[in-house]
């Protein structure tokens, strides 16, 4: 039965989605907390959370309203944070693009990091899944993270305003940010990238607005993009 | 720091909230079973390693904590957090020694 079929599916990709708890948890109770220090009210930290659900978006977004950057340079910058889930929903496109269209609609909101990893691991491993049953896989993963993320967000939105100066939060963001940035950086293409956006966004710091993020951004991004050429060129004569 | 004006915050949330479901539904959505160009996807594949970075770097070399002085504690916790990340590939792992070395360091220097 089709039905069942999916069902396994579905608790499969739950249980390969869990052990990513460890990561909604810490990182959803400091976007709490980060909001309510920068002056956010729940509502308004719950609506960004639940609408937006891209944490580091998020932070960026946050971190740039701080620095009275405006609106448009914000949005642009933190959109900018985001393109990686643009090209995860073009990665899982072959896999999930014959699913109808609500079920594409809602699975697109659920596009993140966690259920992207799993997702595409899973459907190379197993080619012979009908598109029902990686749908169920799909929104198995996302399942025990979704809800842990919202509530986490609640929790340190509530906490926030109680955490003293000397736990230096300041800095909880820089630091979980490169903890992410290490395990990205799988090849030598994508060290040059991170290394270009560095060196070019600490050059352009006096650039206003904070247009010098997006600047990096772009410059670092061609440059990662243009060592995969050069790299692939150099392969093909070897 | 400053109070952020709540009418901006709101033109953010929901920019962001369209502009993000956007950027998901694009392929999933209006592209189908399409293929596309491989330059796109190329770059798509660095914009994570570049734009990461790009933010932390001057939040590292000059912390808004400190009134903009580099400052030794926050410096090597950010080293630490990206190399045993890279080490690791771990994320986990990587923040706990990065803030085990942040507020050791924070601690000692008094």
């Amino acid at each position: 039965m089709a039905f069942t079929t999916s069902n396994s599916f579905y608790w499969k990709g739950f249980r390969d989605g869990s052990p990513f708890v460890l990561v909604a948890i810490p990182f959803g109770t400091l976007f709490g907390v980060l909001a309510t220090e920068a002056g956010l009210n729940i509502v308004q930290t719950m609506t960004f959370t639940a609408t937006v659900f891209a944490g580091a978006a998020q932070f960026t977004a946050l971190q740039l309203l701080q620095e009275e950057t405006p609106t448009l340079i914000v949005l642009a910058s933190a959109l900018a944070v985001n393109l990686r889930v643009a090209m995860y929903s073009a990665a899982l496109t072959p896999y999930l693009g014959g699913a109808p269209l609500w079920q594409r609609s809602v699975a697109a909101y659920f596009v993140v990091d966690q259920s992207y990893a799993c997702s595409t691991v899973q459907f190379e491993k197993e080619p012979d899944m009908t598109v029902p049953q990686r749908m169920a896989y799909f929104f198995g993963s996302i399942s025990p993270i979704a809800p842990l993320w919202y509530l986490c967000t609640y929790l340190g939105a509530v906490l926030g305003t109680q955490i003293p100066d000397s736990w230096a939060l300041d800095f909880a963001l820089p630091v979980t940010f490169l903890a992410m940035l290490g395990p990205m950086l799988r090849t030598l293409p994508h060290m040059i990238a991170a290394l270009v956006a560095i060196v070019v966004a600490l050059l352009t710091t006096v650039v206003p607005y904070n247009l010098g993020l997006l600047i990096a951004g772009c410059i670092g991004m061609m440059a990662g993009a243009q060592a995969e050429v050069m790299l692939d060129r150099r392969k093909a004569q070897a | 720091m400053n109070s952020i004006d709540p009418t901006t915050m709101w033109i953010v949330i929901v920019g962001m909230a369209v502009g993000s479901f956007v950027l998901r539904f694009v392929f999933i959505g209006f592209v189908g079973d399409r293929p596309l160009p491989p330059w796109l996807l190329r770059h798509l594949r660095y914009t994570a390693v570049a734009i990461l970075p790009a933010l932390i770097a001057p939040l590292v070399v000059w912390p808004a904590a400190t009134g903009g002085q580099p400052d030794l504690p926050r410096t090597s916790a950010a080293t630490v957090a990206l190399v045993v990340g890279l080490l690791t590939k771990n994320v986990i792992a990587a923040i706990f020694s990065g803030a085990a070395t942040l507020y050791g360091l924070l601690y000692l220097m008094g």
